[in-house]
Parts: C-alpha cells; sequence; structure tokens
C-alpha cells in the first residue's frame, strides 16, 4: 500500500521543481542536474539516492546555492522554500538563509569539526552570524542545541575542544551545529560513509530524535539503500542527472516501477535471508558530458524499446505521489501534465 | 548442547574439505612506548590476541567487527605484512611463522590480496598487461608470449578484454579496476586470495558485478577467500563461515547463511549487538536496536576477564573474572561466552532470550 504508514507530515516546505545545472567548460556542457523535482513537507525525509555523477551532490548544492559559478549556471527550476524562490535571491539574501532555513550537515562527523576552536566557539558561529545574537542570549542558544542533541552537562561540554570530546559526542556537537539556528530543512551529505555500524545507528536515531522534535524536514544524499530503508518517507531516485522515479519508501521497495530502481533493489544484498544470485545490471553509469540520445539508461536496460533510444521520456504518474519516466508506462499511466496534482 | 541436526547452510562449502589454511592462536602485540620504564604491566597494544581459524579450499571465510577488533591486523599477518608475536600459520602443513625465506617464497604465490580502494591499487605507471604480468614474470618460468595469453585469459576471467591489457589504470572505471585488481590477484593461481572491503568503495550496481563475479571464480577456480566486510549482507552473500571478532580476539564463529548460521542463531552478546544495529534492507524491518553502554575500550587496556564484560548486556559476576573460552556449541558454530559454558552455568542457556538482561 503505498502510503505513508501512520505518519502525518506537515506543509511542503520546500519544493524543487525541474531543477537543472549545467557546468559550461570548454570541452563541452556537461549537464549535472538535468530535471529533479520534489516536495518535501515537514518532518519528512526524503532520500536522495544515485550511483556517481548521477548529479545528488549538485543538487543539493544547488538547493543551497553553492555551486560555483561559472562554470555553473542555474539554468532553469525553482527551489520555493518557505513560501520563497531562492533561486531569485541575491548573494547576500542567500546568505541569509543558509544556515538559518536550509543547512547541510557535514559528511563526516568524526572530522567535521576545527580542531583549534571549542564547541562554544563552533556552535556559536552560525548563531551569532544568523540570529545576530550575543552574551546571554547567545549562550541560552548554544546551550539549548547541545540539550536538543542529548549531550550531558552541557555547560561543561560547551568549553570541550574536539579532541577532548567522544566519537560519539563530536556527532552530536556536529549535528547541534546544523540545528543551532532552528532551520526548516536539514541537508545530510553521505553522512554515514565510513563509520561504524554502531555509531551509524547512533547517528541516525539522532537525526531521527532531531527531526520529531522541531518537525524538521531531512534530505539524505546517499546510495545506502539501509539508510533508505531505516530513516527515509520518501525516495528520489537519480540517474544521469535526472530523477527517474519517486515515490514513498515502501513503493520503492516493493514495487519499483523505472528498470533501474528494479535492478538496484535487486542488486541489494540481505543480511536477513539468504539470496541465490543478486540481480546485477551490465556497464556503469554514463558519463554526463557523453549522454545517448533518449533515455540515459536505455544502453543498459533490460526492457529498452526503440522508442528510449530516441526520445528522453516524460514523466508518468502510476499513483498518488509516484513518479516514473519511462516510456513502459505510456499507456498505462497518466503523464505529469494530466495527473490531478495531490 | 543441542543435539539437533543443523540445517545444510544454503552456501555450499567446498566438496574435499581440504585445508588451506590454519590460523592457530595468532597473536600480534604492538608495543606501545609511554616514556617510561615499565612497571609490571607492559604496554603493548593487543590488536589480535589468540584467533584461531581454518580455511578450506574453495571456501569464504569473513571477518567482522567494528574498528580496532583486529581484522585487519589479522589479515596483515597472514599476508606477511606484520610478524606475528605469537601463534602458527599453517599452510599446507608448515608454519609459516617460523618458515625459512626459500620456503616463504612458495607461500607469497600462494596468497594474494585486493584491497578496498580501486584508485590507488594499481600502479598508474604501468601497463595492465605489467601490472597483472609482474607477478608471473617474477616467479614463473615462462615466455613473454604465453604471459601475455595468460593476462588475456585473466582479463576474459574478470568481464573484461584481452585487448585492454594495452591500456593504462587511469582509463578504467572504479569498478572496472577492482577487476584488475582481481584478475593481478588470480595471476599465480593462488589457493587464498584475502578481500579487504572488496566492494565497499564501487557503486551500489557496481558491487553485485563484483560479488557475483567473485564467487563464479571461486566455483571455478576453487580458490579460498578471505573477507573482510563490514556491510552484513556482503558477508552473508559472499561467505560460508564468519567470525565476529572483538578487541583481537573471535567471539562467535560459525556459518555465515541457512537457518543455523550467525544471522539466524545469534549466540554472543556482542554479534546480537551488532545485528540489532544493522541497517535493515526493507523499510518494514524493523529492530529492536540493543544499544550498548560505554565505548569499545582501548586494546592497550583491555578489560579483565571477557574483555566484553563492561558492555555486556547479560553480564555475569563470573565474566569480569574469568575469560570465556571459545567453545563449540553446535557443529560448525562456536562462542566464547560464559552464558554457553557448562564448566561456568548450572543450565547453560540456548538462547540469549533466557538469560536475563542487566540493562
Amino acid at each position: 500500500m503505498a502510503d505513508n504508514g501512520d505518519k502525518k507530515f506537515g506543509e511542503v516546505v520546500l519544493s524543487v521543481k525541474d531543477l537543472r545545472t549545467y557546468f559550461y567548460t570548454r570541452w563541452g556542457v556537461t549537464k549535472a542536474v538535468d530535471g529533479v523535482s520534489f516536495d518535501l513537507r515537514k518532518g519528512e525525509t526524503l532520500g536522495l539516492v544515485g550511483e556517481s555523477g548521477c548529479g545528488k551532490s549538485v543538487t543539493v548544492l544547488s538547493l543551497m546555492r553553492l555551486v560555483p559559478i561559472p562554470p555553473g549556471r542555474h539554468v532553469s527550476g525553482e527551489v520555493i522554500l518557505d513560501g520563497q524562490d531562492i533561486m531569485e535571491l541575491s548573494d547576500g539574501e542567500m546568505s541569509n538563509i543558509r544556515g538559518r532555513k536550509i543547512s547541510m550537515i557535514l559528511q563526516d562527523p568524526m572530522t567535521a569539526l576545527n580542531p583549534v576552536f571549542n564547541v562554544e566557539n563552533q556552535l556559536g558561529e552560525p548563531i551569532r552570524i544568523h540570529q545576530h545574537l550575543r552574551g546571554k542570549a547567545l549562550w541560552d542558544m548554544a546551550i539549548d542545541a547541545l540539550k536538543r542533541v542529548r549531550i550531558p552537562a552541557p555547560e561543561v561540554r560547551i568549553k570541550d575542544y574536539p579532541h577532548q570530546l567522544s566519537g560519539g559526542m563530536r556527532q552530536r556537537v556536529v549535528g547541534a551545529v546544523s540545528i543551532s539556528c532552528n532551520p526548516l530543512v536539514l541537508v545530510a551529505d553521505e553522512p554515514t560513509t565510513s563509520l561504524d555500524v554502531t555509531i551509524q545507528a547512533q547517528y541516525l536515531r539522532l537525526l531521527k530524535d532531531l527531526q520529531e522534535q522541531a518537525g524538521l524536514a531531512i534530505i539524505f544524499i546517499t546510495h545506502d539503500f539501509g539508510i533508505v530503508a531505516k530513516n527515509c518517507d520518501r525516495v528520489n531516485v537519480m540517474y544521469a542527472g535526472r530523477t527517474v522515479e519517486e515515490a514513498d519508501v515502501r513503493t520503492i521497495f516493493n514495487d519499483p516501477l523505472h528498470p533501474y530502481t528494479q535492478a538496484l533493489i535487486g542488486s541489494l544484498p540481505k543480511m536477513e535471508e539468504d539470496v541465490e544470485r543478486l540481480y546485477s545490471i551490465e556497464g556503469q553509469p554514463p558519463a554526463l558530458y557523453d549522454l545517448p540520445p533518449g533515455c540515459a539508461f536505455a544502453p543498459r536496460c533490460p526492457h529498452a524499446m526503440d522508442k528510449c533510444n530516441e526520445a528522453y521520456p516524460p514523466e508518468f504518474v502510476p499513483g498518488e505521489r509516484h513518479g516514473v519516466k519511462c516510456w513502459l508506462l505510456e499507456g498505462t499511466a497518466p503523464l505529469r501534465e494530466e495527473a490531478v496534482k495531490v | 548442547m543441542t543435539s539437533q541436526a543443523p540445517q545444510a547452510p544454503a552456501v555450499e562449502a567446498s566438496a574435499d574439505g581440504d585445508m588451506v589454511l590454519q590460523i592457530q592462536d595468532l597473536k600480534k602485540h604492538f608495543g606501545v612506548s609511554s616514556g617510561f620504564l615499565f612497571a609490571r604491566s607492559k604496554g603493548s597494544l593487543k590488536a589480535v590476541d589468540g584467533v584461531s581459524y581454518d580455511i578450506e579450499r574453495g571456501e569464504t571465510v569473513a571477518l567482522v567487527g567494528e574498528s580496532g577488533c583486529g581484522k585487519t591486523t589479522t589479515a596483515r599477518c597472514i599476508l606477511l605484512l606484520e610478524k606475528p608475536t605469537a601463534g602458527h600459520i599453517l599452510y599446507r602443513g608448515d608454519d609459516v611463522v617460523t618458515m625459512k625465506r626459500d620456503v616463504l617464497a612458495e607461500y607469497r604465490k600462494g596468497v594474494s590480496a585486493v584491497f578496498q580502494d580501486p584508485w590507488s591499487s594499481l600502479n598508474p605507471r604501468m601497463k595492465i598487461r605489467d601490472i597483472i604480468g609482474e607477478p608471473m614474470a617474477i616467479n614463473w618460468d615462462i615466455s613473454r608470449e604465453q604471459r601475455k595469453e595468460r593476462v588475456g585469459q585473466l582479463l576474459n576471467d574478470v568481464g573484461l578484454h584481452a585487448y585492454q591489457m594495452e591500456l593504462f589504470p587511469h582509463e578504467f572505471s572504479g569498478g572496472q579496476r577492482q577487476r584488475l585488481a582481481v584478475a593481478r590477484s588470480l595471476a599465480l593461481d593462488p589457493d587464498l586470495i584475502v578481500l579487504d572491503e572488496p566492494v565497499s568503495g564501487l557503486d551500489v550496481s557496481i558491487r553485485a558485478q563484483i560479488m557475483n563475479m567473485l564467487k563464479d571464480l571461486q566455483e571455478q577456480y576453487k580458490v579460498s577467500y578471505l573477507l573482510i566486510a563490514h556491510d552484513l549482507g556482503t558477508v552473508r552473500y559472499m561467505a560460508h563461515k564468519v567470525a565476529v571478532m572483538y578487541l583481537g580476539k573471535i567471539v562467535e564463529h560459525g556459518h555465515a547463511s541457512g537457518a543455523t548460521g550467525v544471522f539466524e542463531e545469534t549466540l554472543h552478546p556482542y554479534t546480537k549487538a551488532l545485528i540489532s544495529a544493522a541497517l535493515p534492507s526493507h523499510p518494514d524491518i524493523v529492530r529492536e536496536e540493543i544499544v550498548l553502554r560505554g565505548e569499545v575500550p582501548s586494546p592497550v587496556n583491555p578489560p579483565s576477564g571477557c574483555h566484553f564484560h563492561p558492555r555486556c548486556p547479560w553480564v555475569m559476576d563470573v565474566c569480569s573474572q574469568v575469560e570465556p573460552e571459545r567453545k563449540e556449541w553446535r557443529p560448525g558454530h562456536s562462542v566464547a561466552c560464559h552464558l554457553y559454558d557448562p564448566d561456568h552455568m548450572a543450565t547453560p542457556i540456548e538462547d540469549l532470550d533466557q538469560a536475563p538482561r542487566v540493562y
């Protein structure tokens, strides 16, 4: 059943519509992001999944307006955050939003902290800059952030330097830094690569806690389907710069419709059961400067038809909040433009 | 002790049970200098502290455990990258630890490795033909033509093309480079290949390709693998046997698949905690996570008795006093825990659910 279980989500806080970010170099144009769309609601966790080169990191950099321009260029598309299209803002205005309304949690929580500054300094920085607080007000906010990530004796710990903190504590402090200004959206880019299983579990629990406390919306960029299964409510699968399938997490695991999603799900080994043979797709993801005409996945797709090599498929909507860009759905599902908006 | 016959594991072990490597009570201690004169207790980091297991022909043995458990150091000892402090590594009956140089040369041909990072493991200045051919050029007395032919055959074995031997590593993708690393490791027709996180640096869709290839090659050449992997799904898919390590010791050892495997019938509290923390393979799988108290202690000063006792949710008094021996609980499944030991328990348990939890 393609629904979100018993979780209730709030209103849409972030709406990305047909985002396109290209890089212009002397060797040609790299269409790093070429049509990504999703809506993110309050309290919801979206998993942006895909393999190397699919464009997920550039998508998120685009959301944060951190793409180097030039050679990058925001070609088209809207990113509506809290009612405002952030693509239209000036650099100064965006600087104000970044860290405050949309915040990014750094990749490696164990080494993300600056070793020569103590917690108070690092935690205080975003608060000082965005909230313009000083003195006691700043202190209170910093202590509050530490309490929210459940650091015991925060008044003492706040004076510590990173090397004085255990791994688990450092993780929490990094979490505190990113939520210190109460953002609406938190972006976590591959936050648990190279972490041990138990540390990873702790970290994901922390993020879930933070989400429950404040109705935070989270975007997880990951290629780890375990994170998707555990923490994500919705999944946006990217291939060669585009969203190819978007649906709630159960649909993605139980009934994926795009051949790429199907192949990915089928290729995952499972700890919980014996798998006779993993499904493996031939070849590898294409280079973004050398995309085939038509559907980028066609060369590797077991169901490819002539049409697939000629034109890139539009988005079909086979179910409520389920979008698939694949010609196989033509005739059996309405186009996005025709579908009734949810 | 249960007398129930174990169900055959899904992944079939080798038919002839021929032994490739026997690791017996292996220890590797690193001296730690503190700047003072040592008192009675020596400062030494006990990375590997008495590890024993066998690897049979055509079988995959996986070592799992978190950072610092000693799995990498064990593999390095096997590859002769570290000199063991004590213990034996028997290769075809001879102890590698005390072997003479000329006999060691045979061992070096018999054991090779594939490392985690496909980007740094191939010499960027050498052609593929030379990277894969080098071990043969050094160790075998065959002509250049014969070598070239074998390189071509190895490239086919790993799903690449013979003509690619004229290319350089940078012309290949990550997944292809890992295939090249495997081809190189097969060059001398080894008995054992150490696979250190062979797929964790690769994209998800490529991992299945490489894992399937490794399994097919094992089937074809009856080569054994020592697999180090942190992803338990990978371990279950690839391995026949799995050894769970904690602070330099093996706490549990058994089958990697099947109803009697370590994942289905988990005995050791640490294994149970590790599995409970693993990410699910489906959103509907909800595991009650056992959150261990404390952090992993330093291997320089491991806790008394059972190294795991300060963090164990089922700890008993005897655990801090006596170190548990790893004993066979069922054929093919052993555990180092007093809860299962009739020498320390009036009624040894069959299942962790039968033992009271301290927290």
